[in-house]
């Protein structure tokens, strides 16, 4: 109490305040960001279905950075929220307790932030691998019992879900029109929410948690009680993400919370990058596109290409790593060969590039850093050229 | 009853045995493996192809499965694991699970994706009568195996040269590079050696545990369980962890089965919530 009868001085708290503010600032890129979202629902009407799966996917991954990103919070059950909401949200429209969809989808949020808030205290204590273990336990848990209630239908899936018409106007139609609008104005909502949460003193705490949660607790800061708090709203996000799902889709299944779920929401995330809230949105056009690229070139065996763009980014860097994976793709693909020969080939370029990579490191960073170079010098020129003129 | 028992110990024994390979290189030396199942299914195929396909008798085939995942884990430790070790336990866990992607899609497409089963020759199979306990032949074969497993690996740990190195290095590789000890040499033998384990455990197991491309993926988590709950300290702490799992799951999937696998989750839940570092581990040193 001592620390609240001394209050900071006043130009602090200002400078505080301001650094806030110019943090919160919207900048261009941001705008044009959600100008091409807007530009989509009326530019690419016949790829509404796949654009709702990325807009669903991309809050879904939002939920994970708010989590990763921002309080370092690994998760391996993140889709036990996901399926959690998808859930709550099917059986409210298939029993008809919630007609209305929007009301039924931020009932499954709360549904979902309750649940969170109750695994949360799971997540506060032990290291990385204890938590990312009993995450995983967690979503486990749930999928056993989706597969063994009544209710949830079990291995069947929750069928003869049937949604009425948003605000008893918009009807779901069958080319997904009405159902991409509606992910869509969730998926902004909830953004514009979640850049007021992270650029808040309270976001600020969350990455001083991050950081060190030992400093931050010496600080003043009440390390849990904001874990807590953020486990709690991103329960709440992944639920809404889930409950979309289900109502564009009119069915839940457990695929809903399966572990490939969790694991391609991590990667989704990581492919964007984390802790900017775009990272995940970015990552979920990224992700969607690439995997039914793949799926259309190799409907069988795709996972086999995403797992070595995996392998290669951890090893070489987010960049250089998908270039690399896609030069071994295209490879791959314009020889033709059998796919046995393929993933021979593959192992061995792998495994040849393991051997050198150090030289392949030495290699990326002086792209980087000529890449730099030329920046730095256009931009001197760029800024001269008014002066001469 | 006592059969069940039976079975129980043999399903962990066989657990453990794969498992073993990842409470040394997640508990040791601190990497997270999700692709240990990976190798696990390797020697399973390997197996199936040896024995179906080239008609090898079922017994030769399993210590030509320990070297072949061996050498694979081998060669993989020195080209790619080699970069990971001190990276995050996120990008591990990423990059591992890239690995299994890539695994699962292949075994898919080089053995199809249908559970497989290797020809067992007939003096395995049914069971032999021990005063009234039924106990079936194949999984006196496995508790044989892997109980001589066992005990060689704590003597090679406790007793060998081999294994105070590999405690060394673990325990703190700077200082054991310092003394002249080949910290590189001594890890990559012993992930070679996870592997095989791994790839053994999978060729005994195709029989039991059921063996398709999917396999890393659905025993993954039993792995890490033996592991976490284990504790990563000795090699004791995942063996009876790995007792219990297997004579909980046998027994849990006959009385209870409405549960499945639920009972074994919350357990794991409750004990990492309750002692973090597992069950029977020292603290840690660092």
């Amino acid at each position: 109490m001592s620390v609240m009868a001394n209050p900071p001085p006043k130009p602090l708290v200002a400078k505080a305040a301001a650094h806030l503010a110019s943090r919160a600032r919207w900048s261009p890129l941001e705008i044009a960001f959600w100008l091409a979202a807007l530009a989509s629902i009326f530019l690419l009407p016949s790829k509404h279905l796949i654009l709702t799966e990325i807009a669903i996917l991309g809050l879904f991954a939002v939920s994970l950075d708010l989590i990763l990103g921002y309080a370092g919070i690994v998760s391996l059950g993140h889709a036990a929220f996901f399926g959690f909401g998808a859930y709550v949200a099917g059986i409210l429209a298939k029993y008809g307790i919630i007609k209305e969809p929007i009301l039924a989808m931020l009932a499954s949020g709360v549904a979902a932030a309750a649940l969170g808030f109750v695994t949360s205290f799971l997540v506060l204590r032990g290291s990385d691998l204890t938590r990312l273990m009993v995450t995983l336990g967690v979503a486990l848990v749930l999928r056993e019992i989706a597969n063994r209630l009544e209710i949830t239908g079990g291995a069947d899936g929750l069928q003869g879900v049937e949604m009425q018409p948003i605000l008893g106007h918009f009807a779901f139609d069958i080319f997904g029109k009405t159902a991409y609008v509606y992910s869509l104005i969730v998926l902004f909502v909830l953004f514009l929410i979640a850049r007021r949460i992270v650029n808040s003193p309270f976001g600020l705490s969350l990455r001083s948690v991050k950081g060190n949660p030992l400093r931050a607790s010496a600080i003043g800061i009440h390390v849990n009680g904001r874990l807590v708090a953020v486990y709690t709203i991103a329960a709440a996000y992944a639920g809404v993400a889930g409950a979309l799902l289900t109502q564009s889709t009119q069915f839940a299944s457990l695929s809903v919370l399966d572990f490939e779920r969790s694991a391609d929401v991590m990667l989704m995330l990581i492919i964007g990058g984390t802790g900017y809230l775009y990272g995940g949105m970015i990552g979920a056009v990224l992700f969607k596109l690439v995997q039914d690229y793949l799926a259309n070139v190799n409907p069988q065996y795709w996972q086999f290409w995403l797992g070595l763009g995996l392998v290669m980014m951890i090893m070489f860097g987010r960049v250089y790593g998908a270039v690399i994976a896609t030069v071994i793709f295209a490879i791959c693909m314009t020889t033709n060969l059998p796919f046995m020969h393929q993933i021979l080939f593959t192992l061995v370029v792998v495994a040849v590039l393991g051997l050198a990579r150090p030289d392949v490191l030495k290699l990326t960073s002086a792209i980087t850093e000529r890449a730099v170079a030329v920046q730095k010098k256009l931009k001197a020129r760029f800024t001269r050229q008014p002066k001469g003129s | 009853m006592l059969t069940i028992l039976f079975d129980g110990i043999a399903y962990g024994m066989l657990l453990f045995v794969v498992a073993c390979g990842l409470a040394v290189t997640l508990g040791l030396m601190n990497f997270v493996n999700l692709a240990h199942g990976a190798f696990a299914m390797a020697g399973g195929y390997i197996t199936v192809i040896l024995v179906n396909r080239a008609g090898l008798p079922f017994l030769a085939s399993l210590p030509l499965a320990f070297i072949f995942t061996a050498i694979v884990g081998a060669v993989f430790e020195r080209t790619l694991y080699v970069h990971v070790y001190a990276k995050s336990h996120l990008e591990q866990v990423l990059f591992t699970i890239g690995l299994v992607f890539m695994s699962v899609a292949a075994a898919d497409y080089a053995m199809g994706s249908s559970q497989v089963f290797a020809r067992t020759p007939p003096e395995l199979q049914g069971q032999i009568n021990f005063f009234g306990v039924g106990i079936g032949r194949y999984r006196l074969l496995i508790i044989l195996v892997c109980g001589l497993l066992t005990v060689a690996l704590q003597f090679a740990l406790a007793s060998t040269r081999f294994g105070s190195r590999l405690r060394a290095a673990v325990d703190d590789a700077r200082v054991a590079r310092g003394l002249g000890i080949n910290v590189n040499a001594v890890f990559a033998v012993t992930f070679a050696v996870g592997s095989g384990l791994a790839g053994l455990g999978g060729a005994l197991g195709a029989e039991i545990l059921g063996l398709d491309p999917h396999f890393p993926l659905k025993f993954m988590i039993y792995f890490l369980i033996v592991v976490t709950v284990g504790g990563t300290s000795s090699i004791t702490g995942p063996f009876i962890a790995s007792l219990l799992l297997g004579i909980g799951d046998v027994a849990g999937k006959y009385y209870v089965p409405q549960f499945g696998a639920f009972i074994i989750y919350i357990i794991m839940i409750v004990v990492l919530i309750w002692r973090p570092q597992g069950l029977f581990s020292r603290a840690i040193a660092k």
